[in-house]
């Protein structure tokens, strides 16, 4: 289901197989486990580390496991729970993320690349699609949250969530939700890598650097469960280290 | 006004203009956040619009941590307190506001640059810095209002904060965080911010009507400052 290994200062964590990466209850806690082990890791491995997240075959993710769901409400709503979590994982991992977006990301998958702080993407192949308007689905409060948190360009907004437009990686870099578009599934992956080795090369403390991330984007963080820490914590920290 | 050895003031036309001295960081410690605040409060009376410039490499550099280090942890929120007063005055000035930056402009330098209504920069030098990523130094809520309302562009703020790009005037103007990138040396940041201030004062507009429409422009950051702004410690109504 997912891989995780350390390439010196950089953990890659891989969807493996050549399938849809559908987010069911068992991938979404195989990856939720995967990446708790990064943050531990990153507590002993010091400051400067990083993360990628990558995967193989034609998708990076189609979504949440609708088929599974069927029909059933219940079982919708369980796997939307279940992958709020997952997405506090990532605002609050202690160290930059970077989704190799390396095949099609769709809803759910699309939301958890949106989740990580850049995004690279394959040019030839793959669109970022939200799907729910064409499907008949609302869209769950924190997923709106992590969209406006991220797409901040009205009518880029307004392209995705309300006209379901399937964007290829060229105009996604344009609208600001990609930040570098690669040939193919090789090229981003590596280009992934090597900007995640940049990035820990700059040594931040993992705590600050989460701190911060969850400082520009509060009302995402809120609604997917993160309390941040108040002024009186943050000043204390600062205490310490003058 | 009597100029002190940490800002001047002077009145050119209708704009007031404020210089830090020196050509130091011009950290914002007490004592000059104290200045600065006094002469804002000055602009009040009687000028169409404000300046706030800078002498030397640097517009400000940020917090004076070298103070920071010499008082208790309790005393150092009073720097804080007075930079969020500073920020509150600015919102609630009764005439528009032009930043001049004239040097690198870091941390609370940036965030005092971009609390003004307007941003000219000085083009061929001087960068803006949010340097806390690279200090491990972690951003308080109404500090990271000012980034949240001020630089609204998701990637321009990640890229700033979270991976604490140093950005030139070209840079910072087609992101959106300044107007105008002004070529030359500092004197000419100072008059291209001082024409466009004129400018400003020249609309004549009803200094009240300025800073309400402000403080409801940027409602989330006002919100944040406003107990902190002089009227506030100065408004006390006696409860019944």
């Amino acid at each position: 289901m997912c891989t995780l290994e350390q390439r010196g200062r950089v953990f890659v964590l891989t969807l493996t197989g050549d399938d849809e990466h559908r987010l069911s209850h068992a991938l979404i806690a195989s990856i939720r486990s995967s990446v708790a082990s990064v943050a531990a890791a990153a507590a002993s491995a010091g400051p400067g580390t990083a993360l990628v997240t990558v995967g193989e075959g034609r998708f990076f993710s189609n979504g949440l496991d609708n088929i599974w769901a069927g029909t059933s409400r219940e079982r919708l709503q369980g796997l939307v729970d279940a992958l709020s979590p997952l997405a506090a994982d990532l605002f609050a991992l202690p160290m930059p993320t970077i989704a190799a977006i390396t095949g099609h990301a769709a809803a759910g998958g699309f939301l958890l690349a949106l989740c990580h702080d850049y995004r690279i993407m394959r040019g030839d192949r793959g669109v970022l699609y939200m799907s729910e308007v064409d499907i008949g689905l609302p869209l769950p409060p924190y997923f709106v949250s992590v969209l406006r948190s991220k797409i901040t360009a009205a009518n880029a907004l307004r392209d995705v969530t309300l006209r379901g437009r399937k964007l290829k990686a060229a105009e996604a870099k344009e609208m600001g939700i990609v930040d570098a578009v690669c040939p193919g599934p090789a090229e981003t992956a590596a280009e992934a890598i090597k900007l995640a080795e940049q990035l820990a090369a700059r040594k931040w403390d993992g705590n600050v650097y989460a701190s911060i991330r969850m400082s520009i984007f509060p009302e995402a963080c809120r609604s997917i469960g993160i309390v941040e820490e108040s002024d009186e914590e943050k000043r204390k920290h600062f205490a310490s280290r003058l | 006004m009597e100029p002190n050895n940490l800002c001047t003031v002077e009145r050119r036309g209708r704009v007031h203009v404020i210089t830090l001295t020196g050509p130091g960081e011009h950290r914002l410690g007490p004592a000059l956040l104290g200045a600065i605040r006094s002469a804002v409060a000055a602009a009040s009376a009687g000028a169409g619009a404000l300046v706030l410039a800078a002498e030397g490499k640097f517009f400000s550099n940020g917090f004076d941590q070298a103070w920071a280090r010499t008082v208790p942890l309790h005393l150092q929120a009073t720097m804080e307190d007075a930079f969020r007063a500073l920020v509150a005055d600015l919102l609630a000035l009764p005439v528009p506001t032009v930043a001049a930056v004239t040097g690198h402009a870091a941390a609370a330098g940036c965030a005092l640059a971009l609390a003004h209504d307007a941003v000219f920069m000085r083009g061929s030098r001087g960068f803006l810095y949010m340097s806390e990523v690279d200090a491990g130094i972690k951003i308080i809520d109404f500090f990271a209002e000012i980034m949240r309302e001020k630089v609204p562009d998701a990637v321009a703020r990640r890229d700033l904060l979270l991976r604490g790009d140093r950005m030139p005037a070209a840079e910072a103007v087609r992101r959106g965080m300044v107007d105008v990138a002004v070529e030359g040396g500092v004197e000419d940041v100072v008059n291209a911010a001082v024409a466009e201030a004129e400018k400003l004062a020249a609309r004549e507009w009803d200094g009240e009507v300025v800073a309400e429409i402000r403080k409801a422009a940027w409602p989330k950051l006002w919100s944040k400052v406003k107990d902190y702004s002089a009227a506030a410690q100065v408004a006390v109504r006696p409860r019944l």
